[in-house]
């Protein structure tokens, strides 16, 4: 071992070999040079993206700058936060080896939970967001994307892991409880409650954008239910437990599904009978959801997991292909003016803080605070580890992100907003798209209404114009990027569908998961209330069940079918709702993480949550308060809603967007219901920040109060931290091997309850 | 025990070992991530902790932990 007199074993037990390794060797001259021509190279290309300008920007630069500065973060700023903040102890147990069980409480490979850890936070959200921002240009959100997940995304998923894990793995809302008293629990609990109905309901839109009038989408996305159908049965009946066997059965079944989706929107009877109205396919996606949160999970949910997982890794590894070796050519400019008016088509406001709001998964989403507390602080071998599942983890997602920014910017702008703009601006036909996106003054010729029909037909869909909510957009961008490289033209129809199909995947498991999982907290909620009310705390009563599906799928139902029916654009108005609420349980959860720094003592250190905190709230609250209380009808929910009030009080039979005295009445109850939402998630997370607030003040005149943390356990194992072993990780590793050789009764005799 | 299977010196060696070891990697992997592993991770837990305890079967093991997560389901992202 390389200077040993810098590494410091620690033993719990004199006759058992060292449980920890606390490495302080300086960094060797060739690890320096390494980083250094790391960072150099990431300067050389975040300068290339910055100034160039023009076509020559290249869409592999944007790889380049974020992986190099994801790899110094990963090395310096996490290593700080590890060192001043989380302070890692090796030789405590974590509660995976404390409460084995050998099943929810069960110590896993590092390397192994990174991917389990990767496939529970990444979804549709890193795909879609950074999609709709590219209308403000490339500059901005890849601005975001990479210093937001740096400095805000990837120190919450940490510390937020980190405190679950000292905590046996509490949720979220249980901590905000334990840490900050009954008041800011309840507005936390209530919080989480009402953001996981938004979540799921414009998650659900977006697959509808996706779907209506789409019979190849439809046949293939509805093919998913009987593979999935076909899997459950497979694993229950025929070979139980063969989870990858199934799995690569279904991914083929999957592909196959897309190829004959093709065949079937070719004849004159799948084209009748899967062309579906916008307002049919959210009402099938609200079925779909009370089944899944009704029906037992091995016959649709599990299986559904998995094809998810395969399909999320696949597709990922397969974009970023694309993007290295097909180097797509930037198209968006660095920055539009839709950034700094706040007239943009796919949704309304300026930069600040409209952007923030638009990019949250990939830079900071508030949703993973609930997977970082839950499952994975009960899988974890080491303390030490939590730096690679957190931070590591949250990096990957902000690499996905930028893949998904890079495929939005490397479609031609006319395509992008002719997608991108709702059916009132462009008129829903070629020849009126053209024109709009003519009066637009983007770069570049002027399109024709030929080019947008022949987009289309590349893609073997109908029409392209205004399909809204990023899938689209991204499904044509990735067709665009695959098929430069995989087939060319005549495959550009099969990768369209493949992206749509495997978006529609992402969503459909998050909204399954989602309406159970809020069941639960309903059911959980209702039964706490007491008096007949308590049997809802028996999860095996069925009817119980039944009502809280009911009722959970019925509010994101009703949200999502006000959002398909808007005269305005669902997404316009709903996307931005979505984002706020996922960035204010950001800023509970960074409330939570900076009352407990404060608490502990580290109050030097208390900015490394209270920067991305402060900022979160900066964006949430000039968000929340311009949709609240802007006189623009296109921004302030109830500018629009008093619009069109006075409108239809002054006997008008049509009004803005809205062609008839109905899409009137509808705009003016959407309005007022976004409205709400938009002060009540405000209020919510304002008390949860006040109550932070007043908690950290008597934290730091006290100085320092206890916190709920589990007290001390002793560890009686090893695993090694980092991804790759260290030399002195490996040598203790042989120790043990040897040591279990020699003993070969003592296998981890775990501590167990 | 959740590590990656034995990898010694195979006697043939050469490419096919090569490829071999990385299949088998690959594998334990694929098997880790989607929770295939965990049936035997469980029963190596009942015979180190539970000696007397009595090992379910595959088919056993897979229901009971379905009918858990049908009362404790986990949150998937968005």
């Amino acid at each position: 071992m390389r200077s040993p007199e810098h590494v410091e074993l620690v033993r719990n037990n004199p006759d058992l070999p060292p449980v920890a390794v606390i490495d302080r060797r300086p960094m060797t001259t060739g690890k320096k040079l390494i980083f250094a021509a790391i960072g150099l190279v990431a300067a050389i290309a975040w300068a290339l993206v910055a100034f160039v300008r023009g076509e020559s920007v290249n869409g592999a630069y944007f790889v380049v700058a974020a992986v190099g500065t994801y790899v110094i973060a990963y090395r310096f700023y996490a290593r700080l936060i590890e060192y001043k903040v989380v302070r890692p102890r090796d030789d405590r147990a974590t509660p995976a080896e404390e409460h084995e069980n050998g099943r929810d409480f069960a110590p896993t490979d590092r390397r192994v939970l990174f991917g389990h850890h990767f496939a529970a936070i990444a979804g549709a959200g890193p795909l879609v967001g950074p999609v709709l921002a590219a209308q403000m240009g490339y500059l901005p959100g890849t601005l975001w994307i990479i210093i937001g997940a740096v400095l805000a995304g990837c120190v919450q998923d940490y510390l937020v892991l980190w405190l679950s894990t000292r905590r046996r793995g509490r949720s979220l809302g249980q901590m905000i409880r334990d840490e900050m008293g009954s008041i800011g629990g309840a507005a936390g609990l209530i919080g989480v409650f009402v953001i996981m109905i938004i979540i799921l309901a414009v998650l659900a839109l977006v697959v509808v954008n996706a779907l209506a009038e789409s019979p190849w989408g439809v046949f293939s996305v509805g093919m998913t239910i009987p593979i999935a159908l076909f899997m459950g049965v497979y694993l229950r009946y025929l070979r139980p437990g063969r989870v990858a066997e199934v799995s690569v059965i279904g991914v083929a079944l999957l592909v196959l599904a897309i190829v004959a989706g093709g065949w079937v929107a070719d004849t004159a009877w799948g084209a009748e009978t899967f062309t579906l109205e916008p307002v049919t396919v959210a009402w099938l996606i609200v079925g779909y959801g009370f089944l899944a949160s009704v029906l037992p999970v091995w016959l649709l949910l599990a299986p559904r997991d998995y094809l998810s997982t395969f399909m999320k890794v696949g597709t990922i590894v397969l974009l970023a292909v694309g993007v290295i070796i097909a180097q797509p050519a930037v198209q968006a400019p660095a920055v539009s003016s839709f950034a700094i008016e706040g007239n943009g088509p796919a949704f309304a406001g300026s930069l600040f803080p409209f952007l923030f709001i638009t990019i949250a998964c990939g830079a900071l989403s508030g949703f993973h605070a609930l997977i970082s507390s839950g499952t994975s602080p009960k899988l974890v071998e080491k303390e030490s580890q939590l730096r690679l599942i957190g931070y590591g983890g949250m990096l990957t997602e902000s690499f996905v992100a930028i893949m998904a920014l890079v495929t939005a910017i490397s479609i031609d702008q006319n395509l992008y907003f002719t997608m991108n703009a709702p059916a009132t601006l462009t008129g829903g036909e070629p020849g009126t798209a053209a024109d709009y996106v003519n009066g637009l003054g983007l770069a570049g010729p002027p399109a024709t209404a030929a080019d947008i029909q022949g987009a289309a037909d590349a893609v073997g869909e109908e029409s392209i114009i205004s399909r809204t909510g990023g899938a689209p957009t991204l499904a044509f961008g990735m067709s665009q990027i695959l098929g430069s490289f995989l087939g060319g033209a005549s495959l550009q129809a099969f990768w369209y569908h493949f992206a749509i199909m495997f978006e529609a995947l992402f969503i459909l498991t998050t909204v399954d998961a989602g309406t159970r999982v809020a069941r639960f907290m309903l059911s959980d909620t209702l039964g706490n209330l007491g008096g007949p009310l308590r049997r809802f705390r028996d999860p095996s009563w069925r009817v119980g069940a039944w009502i809280c599906s009911v009722v959970v799928c019925g509010l994101w139902g009703a949200i999502l079918l006000m959002g398909v029916t808007d005269p305005l654009g669902g997404i316009n108005s709903l996307f931005p709702l979505f984002g706020i609420a996922n960035q204010l349980l950001a800023a509970m959860a960074l409330a939570l993480v900076t009352v407990v720094v404060v608490k502990k003592g580290y109050l030097k250190w208390a900015w490394i949550p209270a920067v991305p905190l402060v900022w979160d709230l900066a964006v949430t609250m000039t968000a929340s308060f311009q949709k609240i209380f802007s006189p623009e009808p296109s921004l302030g929910f109830w500018a629009q809603h008093n619009a069109f009030r006075e409108a239809r009080d002054a006997g008008e039979t049509s009004f803005g967007t809205a062609a008839d005295p109905a899409a009137m009445d509808s705009v003016i109850r959407n309005t007022f219901l976004q409205g709400t939402l938009a002060i009540v998630f405000a209020v919510l997370v304002l008390i949860v920040a006040l109550v932070a607030l007043w908690v950290c003040v008597k934290a730091i005149r006290a100085g320092g109060l206890p916190t709920t943390e589990e007290p001390d356990s002793r560890s009686a194992t090893f695993a090694p931290s980092s991804l790759v072993s260290t030399d002195a990780e490996r040598e203790v590793a042989a120790q043990w091997t040897a040591y279990y050789q020699e003993h070969p009764d003592q296998l981890r005799t775990g501590t167990h309850a | 025990m959740s590590a990656v299977p034995a990898q010694g010196p195979t006697a043939d060696g050469g490419a096919l070992g090569v490829v071999r070891r990385g299949w088998r990697a690959l594998a334990w992997y694929v098997t880790g991530v989607l929770g295939e592993s965990d049936y035997q991770r469980y029963v190596a837990h009942l015979r180190r902790v539970h000696q007397d305890a009595e090992v379910p079967t595959v088919r056993d093991y897979w229901r009971d932990r379905y009918a858990a997560q049908d009362a404790n389901p986990g949150a998937r992202c968005c």
